[in-house]
């Protein structure tokens, strides 16, 4: 390893690199270039074995092109990598395994029509002359499912899992194999409170075991948990390395974006409606079978509901059952008058507006461009009565959204795929933002959002808030929920548990609410 | 600003007017008489069947569907054409018919396959024997003579030196051309092929639009039929089939994309331009048929792999 350039460190270490045990992954000066663009700039890491190295950036700040030079995807353009001393250049994401390089790809990277065991063994298959054994894979499945603790089936279809269900069969997929090195890219981003605890307890198995782990997340408080080392990149940079113990979260953040981060959620300027103002949207004993009973509540114009529960509790399919996707019984009003909601086209028409947990599979077109992704709800508002598009207003409109929620893109034709998850989202929240909903039904509106792009979602939902619309937002992160609501109320095990003030609201009150245990 | 669109319009089609040109070039050089105008309207009144339905196509397949029941459809509009001359109807009355005949065989693939949740290609491949059937049920495999002469001249009669048929094809482009790209319904054709779920969650009613872009196929065919009928002074049981591969080839020659959400109705004309030219140039030159079927699945092959390739380098 040679010496640090600034020569600000003692030899011996090298940036990126804190403590003397000798490192798993040594990473110094790599760079990497598309074209013109430099996504990796003389980067430089070392993990340790039993040490969990945390990579903390914005979206674009260069962690996935990272992660994707150590899985094998593509080559760096420069710099030297060392696995266990050695020179380390994996042809692809096979011979990355081969040398004991596990990746958790946050991507879901799954086939839906196979089973959980097909998918952790994809690829190479126990097999006696090209011939599958179904009976030993799935022995094979069931006996690293035991060891790791997960709720799942082998046999189970992956098409027929919840996401957090799947990212759960993608980390089995990926300690499969032996490994030295694992690298977990947002393998919390879908998964709820009780699940991420079982991640937790694999993280620390494998930590005893002596493996070096990179740890991607954009949680603070489970960085702050689980991290010992903390590295923060910026625009492609290596900007610094702190031991857990010596890093806070304000000087983190404040690393991260370059600047001072005042406060995480932005403040409410106008008071939350009073209890005694109408409710705008309010929902009676609705029932589907099987996924939720008895669902009561209201939401006030301007006020803004969290709907908490952990994942399976029935959160996300109440929402789609007020917006027309799911078979329903019950009543759902409308400011004050008895609506019947068979499908989202009704739900629209009643001003009710759904950002899904999925945006790609749900939200975007992802290869059509910014200007058609945000003008396709509100379609006929840019059209005359004979239904011909008035391409100006599509423009006009486009342009709007965009500099309103200031979305990032080169300009209105761009892709949507090329833009990152912050500015994705906020393409979804503009499509619904064109039809001005009365009630805004957001579904975890942060999840795979970079900081800065967050704080700037808050500000959107807080000033939706005060033009008077409703907002339920549901979200399985306690934090989000309690920094944005005026109201809590609480899900588990497919009904409404609790009801709260957001005033004095503490995580664990809610956190024992939804695990279902009694207070008072 | 106008910059971008003339380079995006370059990008979209450079590759399949390249190919074009670089066909023309060769046919000129081997028979001069290939780069007349005369030639060039013949072209185009020989591509006109293929063309219009593919312009139905192109709104199936931008929809991530396929209708290969096209060429059954063809024949059947120009039977019940036909059969309605000799049941002693007139012209209007006629074409009225034929035409809702395309609908009503268009809506039964469309119905089927979006409200039995069927994949549209078994759908399809169903009707395109059950059509194909049908055609043969008033004559019991005869072909049906027809002699309404307004019929007939709409494959003979010119308008200002323009064959009629060429007419009729450039109406309909435009048509298509408006419809696709500048309407409402043309937004959520795209959509809806781009991504289903998320259309669904902006409040598209998927199912409804399925029905009715197969009833617009089943339409463009029966207009085919009509023409393909007055060519053949005809309705003949066999006539129309292997069309709907042509159909296919030329929206996919024309830049639409098989899994959906893209392509577009100039692209198709190009395409079913590009056919046209390979069949004219290597009649002219008096190549046997069997090698043009085989010239002509290879420069399919090289057309669309050359455009899939010029696009893809440039993300």
């Amino acid at each position: 390893m040679s010496p640090q350039p600034e020569g600000l460190s003692p030899p011996a270490a090298s940036p990126g690199h804190v403590t003397g045990a000798a490192p798993v992954l040594e990473i110094h000066d790599v760079s990497k270039s598309f074209g013109p663009v430099q996504a990796l700039k003389r980067m430089e890491l070392a993990v340790t074995p039993g040490r969990v190295h945390t990579l903390l950036g914005e979206n674009g700040a260069g962690k996935s092109t990272l992660m994707k030079i150590l899985a094998g995807v593509f080559p760096p353009s420069g710099g030297t990598i060392r696995l266990n001393g050695k020179d380390y250049l994996p042809r692809d994401p096979k011979d990355a395994a081969a040398h004991g390089v596990s990746i958790i790809f946050q991507e879901l990277s799954l086939s839906r029509n196979l089973t959980v065991a097909e998918n952790i063994y994809a690829n190479r298959e126990v097999n006696r002359f090209g011939f599958i054994q179904d009976r030993k894979l799935n022995e094979d499945a069931a006996q690293l499912i035991r060891d790791l603790g997960l709720p799942l089936d082998p046999r189970a279809r992956v098409a027929d899992l919840s996401i957090a269900k799947r990212q759960l069969v993608e980390i089995a997929k990926g300690l499969s194999h032996p490994t030295r090195l694992v690298i977990m890219d947002e393998p919390t981003s879908s998964l709820s409170d009780s699940e991420a605890e079982i991640l937790f307890r694999i993280i620390a198995k494998l930590k005893a075991q002596g493996v070096g782990i990179i740890y991607i997340s954009h949680r603070m408080d489970e960085i702050m948990r689980i991290s010992d080392d903390i590295t923060v990149m910026r625009d492609g940079e290596y900007i610094r390395t702190l031991t857990r113990d010596e890093a806070d979260i304000n000087q983190l953040i404040a690393l991260m974006v370059g600047r001072p981060m005042q406060d995480i959620y932005p403040r409410r300027e106008t008071p939350a409606p009073a209890a005694s103002v109408a409710p705008v949207l309010a929902v009676n004993k609705l029932n589907a079978a099987g996924l939720f009973h008895d669902v009561s509540f209201t939401v006030r114009p301007g006020e803004v509901l969290g709907l908490f529960g952990l994942i399976g509790a029935g959160r996300s399919d109440v929402m789609k059952a007020i917006f027309g996707m799911l078979p329903h019984e019950g009543e759902i009003q409308v400011a004050g008058k008895p609506v019947r909601i068979a499908s989202p086209s009704d739900a629209i028409r009643n001003g009710i507006a759904f950002v899904t947990e999925n945006r790609k599979d749900e939200g975007l077109v992802l290869a059509h461009s910014v200007e058609r992704n945000i003008n396709s709800v509100a379609l006929g508002s840019f059209a005359n009565a004979l239904g011909f598009m008035h391409p100006r207003a599509e423009i006009a409109n486009a342009g709007e959204e965009v500099r309103r929620l200031s979305i990032k893109t080169a300009n209105l034709n761009t892709a949507a795929r090329n833009l990152s998850g912050g500015n994705q989202q906020k393409i979804v929240l503009a499509k619904w933002l064109a039809i001005k909903p009365k009630v805004l039904i957001l579904d975890e509106p942060t999840r795979g959002v970079d900081v800065g792009a967050k704080f700037e979602i808050y500000k959107i939902i807080r000033e939706l808030a005060t033009q008077g619309t409703a907002i339920v937002m549901v979200s399985s992160e306690l934090s989000e929920i309690l920094g944005m609501s005026d109201r809590v109320v609480v899900m588990h095990n497919k009904k409404i548990v609790a009801e709260r003030q957001a005033a004095g609201l503490t995580q664990e009150l809610v956190m024992r609410d939804a695990a279902g245990v009694d207070s008072e | 600003m106008k910059n971008f669109a003339s380079s995006h319009t370059v990008r979209q089609y450079g590759g399949i007017v390249a190919a074009l040109i670089v066909l023309c070039v060769i046919f000129s050089v081997a028979n001069p008489r290939f780069l007349q105008v005369n030639n060039f309207l013949n072209i185009m009144q020989q591509v006109t069947v293929v063309a219009i339905a593919a312009f139905g196509m192109t709104y199936v397949i931008l929809l991530g569907e396929i209708d290969l029941s096209v060429g059954s459809i063809i024949a059947v509009a120009g039977m019940v054409g036909a059969q309605c001359f000799a049941f002693g109807l007139g012209f209007v009355p006629t074409v009225v018919i034929t035409l809702l005949s395309g609908v009503v065989m268009g809506g039964i693939n469309g119905f089927v396959s979006a409200k039995m949740r069927l994949p549209s290609f078994i759908v399809t491949v169903a009707t395109m024997g059950i059509f194909r059937g049908v055609v043969s049920l008033p004559t019991g495999g005869l072909p049906a003579p027809i002699n309404n002469d307004t019929w007939l001249l709409l494959s003979i009669d010119d308008l200002f030196g323009v064959p009629l048929m060429v007419w009729i094809l450039a109406v309909l482009f435009v048509f298509n051309w408006v419809l696709l790209s500048k309407t409402v319904f043309g937004r959520r054709a795209y959509l809806t092929g781009g991504n289903r779920e998320a259309a669904i969650y902006s409040g598209i009613r998927v199912d409804r639009l399925k029905i009715v872009i197969f009833m617009i196929s089943g339409v463009m065919s029966a207009i085919s039929g009509i023409l393909l009928s007055s060519r053949l002074s005809s309705a003949q049981t066999n006539s129309g089939m292997g069309y709907e591969l042509d159909a296919i080839a030329a929206a996919v020659l024309g830049g639409t994309s098989l899994a959906g959400g893209a392509g577009s109705m100039i692209g198709t004309l190009l395409g079913a331009l590009m056919i046209g030219v390979i069949n004219n140039g290597m009649n002219m030159l008096s190549v046997p048929y069997f090698y043009q079927l085989i010239v002509k699945g290879v420069v399919i092959i090289l057309a669309v792999w050359l455009d899939v390739r010029s696009k893809s380098s440039r993300a």
